[in-house]
């Protein structure tokens, strides 16, 4: 297939960006979503052009690192996949494909398709784990689990940190993100003990970083990879009311 | 021979660990702040290190190449990690698991380390879970576990199809623990260009930061590279793209010796090639092999009519399809380890049975397992596997058999290290996949995520320190010494030397042809006429590539391309001892199989005598040949068999 890209283009942070259209010619229909670009990349080196910078790893859809704006959406058309596992089938020959980076003020553009997400890590670092030290723990048949809660606790843990609720979001909210870290160890006994403290420490590191709040528009959970289900929203948000009223009364 | 002393602790096996952590030495907590640990790399094994450094009151230093420790390709784990809990009541115990695992990687491990591997499988799970990983559970709230290759009792834990993602956002999390409490510092976006060495002992790195391309000096007590394998020296490989094997080779090149460069695990549950565009590979977890039956057509013409499309799998019945690992092995049946299940599969495609338009893929068929247990079990179990089969072959494996081919997937081999994990330079520690030490000649199912791990949380921290303890009034090294100023002056002239070619060829091109020469000669079947082949193309490769590589853009940007042409000028180097390794080892074992050495029925032949060691290369220059030194391996509580899946 022959494909018109439409790319954005930006030296770096500092500079301002533009969109920039490309051609690719004798796509298959079975070549992922990135190795389109690989080609494209190809191509650009031989002529002598930069190619376009983006995040990539695995290719598997688990590491998080693509990202990518696809004719208007996080990770392309397709639901419930990452940019690199979707296949070029999902286009139609001669189709123009408009790709722009993750845009969202807490993830500032590095170069082209390529954002700092590490905004994400810093919430995590406020408080998204459970207190242990290595060695010293209990039997990890302790502790029963009902497996209907570590069922929902592995649901939000599968979340892979891509940023596409971010993305998503109009009101750039990380709230799907926080959500279903706080969720996870709020279902599992071994996160309780910290769970008050967790969610506090992580939401005022979600509003320091700038991230907005959440209106319910379900956008994150619509185009989340991992499907993540706004039902954890709503369960932070009893976790953190719970935790302002164990404050009060203490 | 005196540098490759192993160091195993004396006393019977059950008891050498617990003797060495008897009687190593110790860093009192208020000297532990005065020391620096390097550790490079932050998946499993890394992270999980620098974790428990940051812990004990260590000051550490974490570098990683992507944006953020949680990415690590420890992520794409999928099936499972292996423990000696014995919760299914089915028989496990340490011993067997140590046994299993050694005789899996046909007996070209080390004793010592395999039994301590086995011996803190049980705490991992502990750990673990008391970190809120979510694995699997039955309802009764306990956990759950399966079978996995290799192995007759149920010992792997697993979080759905995402294990590997569950321990890593488990040691992640620990690691962010520490980050935010400030013992660990954390470099994301850096590659390692070089290994400082002082007074022949490891003492700092250079690192490129990989937004800005400043070259960057770090200096520590001590280096830990926790950087994972070289698979990727294949091109096409199960790894993820940025996977390299340029950190270790750089320690290889600084004289830590190279063990068992040769031994790759070929995975033989992987979605087959398509086009020559393809980047990578992508494997569909073993745990398929659970309740998938491996077959192709008994007979030629009917694979010769599926091939053109003529014919649709499930047209064919039961007596028309060879279901060739339980007719070959009736005792393992379709869990025979990797390295047996892959060659299988290429023995048939070799022999004209092979499907797919290219002939060279196998079915995988759940039809039996969905009808005995119903479509909802097999989609609880394998939901995710089947979701990422369809995205990429548009073919729904709940209606028709899933196609696979073996593929690269990892590597045995690396840097060789003693007990300690300590390389053949003081100071310099390997773990995790980077490490040569606990597969042999291949690797279990489930195992890889729990040598990571055993390393990481709880060898290291032990050996590390022993290391340390005599180290307390050796001040913190200053970053403008000689050693420094040279290293970092070496790899800018690296780095000017690329930008500088601007020939015609991308630095893909490059890396395809590599990994093809590889794949033909250094893959799934060796011969000595083709690894001297092997050999003499790669020497040509490379010429080539300094000659007529174009390499865009400056060092001081973000560049990929430069990233890539770095990491090809090791892996082309790599190939070529992985070549130089397979050719001298005149023997077939585990994931290492020698066409001129096998049984009447094409099973591998081993020549324990003559054999029986580990080979660990050194480096001696760039225009000279390797030397080989050999670690005998000494078998003293079992007894070295022929492998029998049968």
């Amino acid at each position: 297939m022959d494909l018109t890209l439409k790319i954005w283009r930006q030296a770096s942070g500092l500079d301002k960006g533009k969109f920039v259209n490309y051609k690719v010619g004798n796509i298959s229909h079975d070549a992922s979503f990135l190795e389109m670009l690989d080609i494209l990349n190809e191509e650009l080196v031989i002529k002598g052009d930069d190619p376009v910078a983006f995040d990539h790893d695995c290719r598997e859809g688990i590491c998080g690192a693509c990202s990518l704006y696809i004719n208007g959406r996080p990770h392309g058309p397709d639901r419930g996949i990452t940019t690199c596992q979707m296949h070029m089938r999902n286009f139609k020959d001669g189709e123009t494909i408009v790709i722009e980076p993750w845009r969202a003020k807490p993830f500032p553009v590095i170069k082209d398709l390529m954002v700092d997400r590490t905004a994400f890590d810093k919430i995590i670092q406020a408080g998204g784990f459970v207190s242990v030290r290595t060695g010293g723990v209990p039997d990890a048949n302790a502790i029963a689990i009902p497996k209907h809660d570590a069922d929902l606790a592995m649901d939000a843990a599968a979340c892979i940190g891509c940023g596409a609720c971010v993305a998503a979001c109009k009101n750039a909210s990380a709230m799907l993100f926080v959500s279903a870290k706080v969720s996870q160890f709020a279902l599992l006994p071994q996160g309780r003990p910290e769970a008050h403290e967790r969610v506090q420490k992580m939401v005022a590191k979600m509003d320091e970083l700038g991230f907005g709040n959440c209106t319910n528009t379900y956008a994150c959970e619509a185009e989340c990879p991992k499907e993540i289900s706004v039902a954890n929203i709503a369960r932070m948000n009893r976790e953190f009311l719970t935790a302002k009223i164990v404050a009060q009364k203490a | 021979m005196g540098k490759l002393e192993a160091k195993i602790p004396h006393g019977p096996l059950s008891e050498k660990w617990t003797n060495y952590k008897a009687h190593q030495n110790l860093v009192n907590p208020s000297n532990k702040r005065r020391l620096d640990i390097i550790v490079v790399g932050t998946g499993l094994a890394g992270a999980a290190a620098a974790a428990s450094f940051g812990e004990l009151g260590f000051n550490v230093k974490a570098f990683g190449i992507h944006d953020s420790p949680r990415r690590a390709h420890s992520i794409a784990a999928q099936g499972g990690i292996n423990a000696a809990k014995n919760y299914p009541n089915d028989g496990d115990s340490v011993f067997r698991l140590f046994y299993d695992t050694i005789k899996g990687g046909d007996y070209r491990a080390r004793e010592a380390n395999v039994y301590r591997l086995a011996e803190v499988s049980n705490d991992i799970i502990d750990q673990c879970v008391a970190q809120g990983v979510p694995f699997a559970r039955e309802y009764g709230g306990l956990l759950d576990n399966r079978s996995f290759g290799g192995a007759q009792v149920s010992r792997t834990f697993y979080a759905r199809g995402q294990t590997g993602q569950q321990l890593l956002l488990g040691a992640y999390s620990a690691l962010s623990k520490e980050i935010g409490k400030g013992t660990v510092k954390m470099y994301t976006r850096r590659d390692l260009l070089e290994l400082v060495i002082i007074d022949g002992r490891a003492r700092g790195v250079i690192m490129r930061n990989l937004i800005t391309g400043e070259i960057e000096r770090h200096a520590a007590h001590a280096v830990v590279l926790a950087t994972g394998g070289y698979g990727n020296v294949f091109f096409l490989s199960t790894n993820a793209m940025a996977s390299n094997g340029s950190a270790v080779w750089k320690a290889y090149k600084k004289g830590a010796f190279f063990g068992n460069p040769s031994f790759t695990q070929i995975h033989p549950t992987c979605i087959p090639v398509h086009g020559d565009y393809q980047s990578k590979l992508t494997l569909m977890s073993e745990s398929l092999r659970n309740d998938g039956r491996i077959w192709v057509p008994k007979y030629a013409e009917d694979a010769e009519k599926i091939r053109k499309g003529t014919m649709k799998p499930t047209e064919l019945s039961e007596e028309r399809r060879d279901y060739y690992l339980e007719r070959r092995y009736p005792a393992f049946g379709n869990l025979v380890p990797r390295d047996v299940a892959s060659r299988a599969a290429k023995e048939r495609c070799d022999a004209g049975f092979g499907v797919g338009t290219t002939g060279l893929a196998v079915y995988l068929d759940f039809a039996e397992s969905i009808k005995r247990l119903g479509k909802h079990v097999i989609e609880a179990r394998y939901g995710n596997l089947f979701q990422m089969y369809e995205k990429i072959v548009d073919e729904n494996p709940y209606e028709t058999s899933m196609m696979i081919y073996p593929a690269v997937h990892y590597t045995m081999g690396g840097l060789w290290v003693d007990y300690e994990l300590q390389t053949t330079i003081p100071g310099l520690f390997a773990a995790g996949e980077a490490n040569f030490s606990d597969h042999g000649a291949n690797r279990l199912g489930a195992s890889a995520l729990m040598q990571g791990l055993s390393d990481g949380y709880f060898v290291l921290p032990y050996t590390v320190q022993n290391y340390l303890a005599d180290q307390i009034s050796v001040p913190a090294f200053k970053t403008d010494l000689p050693e420094f100023e040279k290293a970092e002056k070496d790899t800018k002239a690296t780095i000017e030397r690329l930008l500088s070619i601007n020939g015609k060829n991308t630095v893909d091109s490059y890396h395809r042809k590599l990994g093809l020469i590889m794949w033909d000669f250094v893959g799934m079947a060796r011969n000595k006429e083709g690894l001297k082949k092997a050999i003499i193309m790669i020497q040509e490769l490379k010429v080539d590539f300094w000659k007529n590589v174009k390499v865009p853009g400056k060092n001081e940007m973000v560049n990929p391309e430069l990233e890539k042409a770095l990491r090809v000028v090791d892996f082309i180097e790599l190939g070529e001892l992985m070549a130089r390794d397979a050719l001298y080892r005149e023997e077939s074992c585990g994931g290492h199989f020698r066409e001129e050495y096998q049984t009447p029925e094409g099973e591998a032949l081993r020549d324990d005598v003559n054999f029986t060691y580990v080979s660990a290369w050194e480096h001696k220059g760039d225009d000279a040949e390797p030397a080989l030194h050999k670690e005998p391996l000494v078998f003293e509580f079992i007894e070295v068999k022929q492998r029998n899946y049968k």
